[in-house]
């Protein structure tokens, strides 16, 4: 039997995954096993996370797939549900719509509220302090339950991130 | 300052001061940066990783901060070194294997280190004795914050630093705490502790790092989520968490006194008098004693053993330690009787 992975050497590693209840078969040969747990060993800090995904480390179907490349580094989108890192920082660009519902499932949130660096242009800046404030007017109106606030808020959100990048 | 002085040295965060020290071992903070339109470590070619590698190197030389360093080059190091340095807490495994175009950085006292090239291209780490994690914020927010002047970093309006992992885009921080919990393992409600830290998304690990079992009594607590809260939100989530375990941990020690004081002080007596003789001794059994002492002191029955000198054991008698206090490489027995002797003379033992 070959392995799997590198489909060359002879797989003398037999791995049994059980993810939602759906068992699924490996066969690797010495070297791909260390690596598959290498990797595994390092995403154990997303077990919990990302046991409700379900998309790492499993085979993925032909329906499953997702036929996307990154525009700069030419990951694809698939390698990435594979083995759970991305390629650049375009690869947010590449995968936008996929990546803001893993990140909202990973964090339960796909905004960032938070530190920007200090170099980035005046006008990204001035943005992103808006950007910042009517987040922050956002959450208290959510708090004061004044929702037709929140929502003209939240619109207002929506445009100036729709203008810039990601 | 060079690789072969560390050995002289232990790093601050063992020290055994600061807020809590009796629970807490140490605090630390980590902040993942990438440079922008580089591809990550994990895409990189080896011109792509010297390139990074090089532009950080420049950045640094002109910060003020940067001047006392030590600057490590992965690919220089043998195999000792290498978990040397891993068994210091100041890079990780995954830093060790392929470690073309990885570097290290290490300051004085080992309070900061900053990894090149591992997951993402920057891991800065800042890590000091006790609960002090607003100063450990502190420190790795100026640093950051100073790199970021002189380099572009993978930034997005909406989601924030961009990390190789969805798992730390945002913030990119973690922020861990390293606690000694032998009452509520001894009390048997360890369980229940971690449970509770799990269900409010944090994570717990041993102390040997990512993927190890707790061994010593040792956990280390850390948040797993990084986006939608800010940087001062996370940490004073994690302080907040932190304190309650720390209460749980001190109510068991009571309990434990209060029940049966002679059977907990024949144990740490006991655990003192194997330290003090042994002539061959596993790391398992050294590290089970060392917290039972470690216990001891915390509890005032432990007398004339420094708290500081327990944890510094706890580091140096890991097998790359020993190796380089021998200078040469030793078998897995000559590493047995190298660590009793090593501690025998550590404690005053004979």
């Amino acid at each position: 039997m070959q392995c799997d992975i590198c489909a060359k050497k002879k797989a003398t590693v037999h791995l049994t995954e059980i993810v939602d209840e759906q068992m699924s078969e490996m066969h690797l040969c010495e070297e791909c096993a260390r690596q598959k747990s290498s990797q595994m060993e390092q995403q154990f800090g997303l077990a919990d996370l990302l046991a409700g995904l379900g998309d790492f480390g499993k085979q993925l179907k032909d329906a499953e797939k997702v036929n996307i490349q990154c525009s700069n580094c030419a990951m694809s989108y698939d390698d990435f549900r594979k083995f759970g890192r991305l390629g650049c920082n375009k690869c947010y660009d590449s995968f936008k719509t996929h990546l803001s519902t893993l990140l909202k499932k990973i964090h339960g949130s796909n905004q960032h509220f938070g530190k920007s660096p200090v170099r980035i242009p005046q006008e990204e800046r001035r943005k992103i302090e808006s950007l910042q404030d009517l987040k922050n007017h956002l959450m208290q109106a959510i708090q004061m339950e004044d929702f037709e606030k929140a929502a003209q808020l939240r619109d207002k959100i929506r445009e100036i991130e729709e203008k810039g990048s990601v | 300052m060079k690789l072969d002085d560390f050995i002289h040295n232990t790093g601050q965060w063992l020290k055994g001061a600061g807020e809590h020290a009796n629970i807490v071992m140490s605090s630390r903070v980590r902040l993942a940066r990438n440079l922008s339109l580089k591809p990550f470590p994990n895409k990189a070619r080896k011109k792509d990783l010297m390139e990074v590698f090089s532009a950080v190197e420049a950045a640094m030389q002109q910060i003020e901060f940067f001047k006392k360093v030590v600057f490590l080059r992965i690919w220089e190091l043998d195999s000792i070194d290498k978990q040397f340095l891993i068994e210091r807490h100041l890079m990780s495994h995954e830093h060790a294997t392929s470690p073309e175009g990885k570097a290290l950085v290490v300051s004085d006292e080992e309070v900061l280190s900053v990894m090149i090239n591992e997951e993402d291209h920057l891991r800065i780490q800042v890590m000091q004795s006790g609960l002090n994690l607003d100063a450990s914020w502190k420190m790795a927010n100026s640093i950051d914050d100073a790199l970021s002047e002189k380099l572009d970093f993978a930034y997005s309006i909406n989601w924030g630093y961009l990390t190789a992992c969805p798992t730390n885009t945002g913030t990119a921080l973690r922020g861990s705490v390293m606690l000694h919990l032998p009452a509520l393992v001894m009390t048997k409600q360890i369980g229940k502790v971690l449970t509770a830290v799990s269900k409010l998304s944090f994570a717990s690990r041993g102390f040997y790092g990512e993927g190890t079992q707790a061994s010593g009594n040792f956990y280390q607590i850390s948040n797993q989520v990084s986006m939608g809260h800010s940087e001062t939100d996370v940490i004073q989530n994690i302080n907040g968490l932190i304190r309650q375990v720390i209460e749980q941990e001190e109510q068991a020690r009571q309990a434990l006194l209060v029940q049966n004081r002679p059977m907990l002080e024949d144990k740490i007596y006991r655990s003192l008098g194997i330290l003090k003789t042994s002539r061959i001794i596993s790391s398992q059994e050294t590290v089970e004693l060392l917290s039972m002492v470690r216990l001891g002191i915390d509890l005032d029955i432990a007398k004339d053993v420094s708290r500081k000198a327990i944890n510094e054991l706890f580091i140096m008698i890991q097998p790359a330690h020993l190796q380089k206090i021998e200078g040469k490489k030793l078998t897995s027995t000559e590493r047995d009787a190298k660590r009793a002797s090593l501690i025998r003379q550590k404690l005053g033992g004979f």
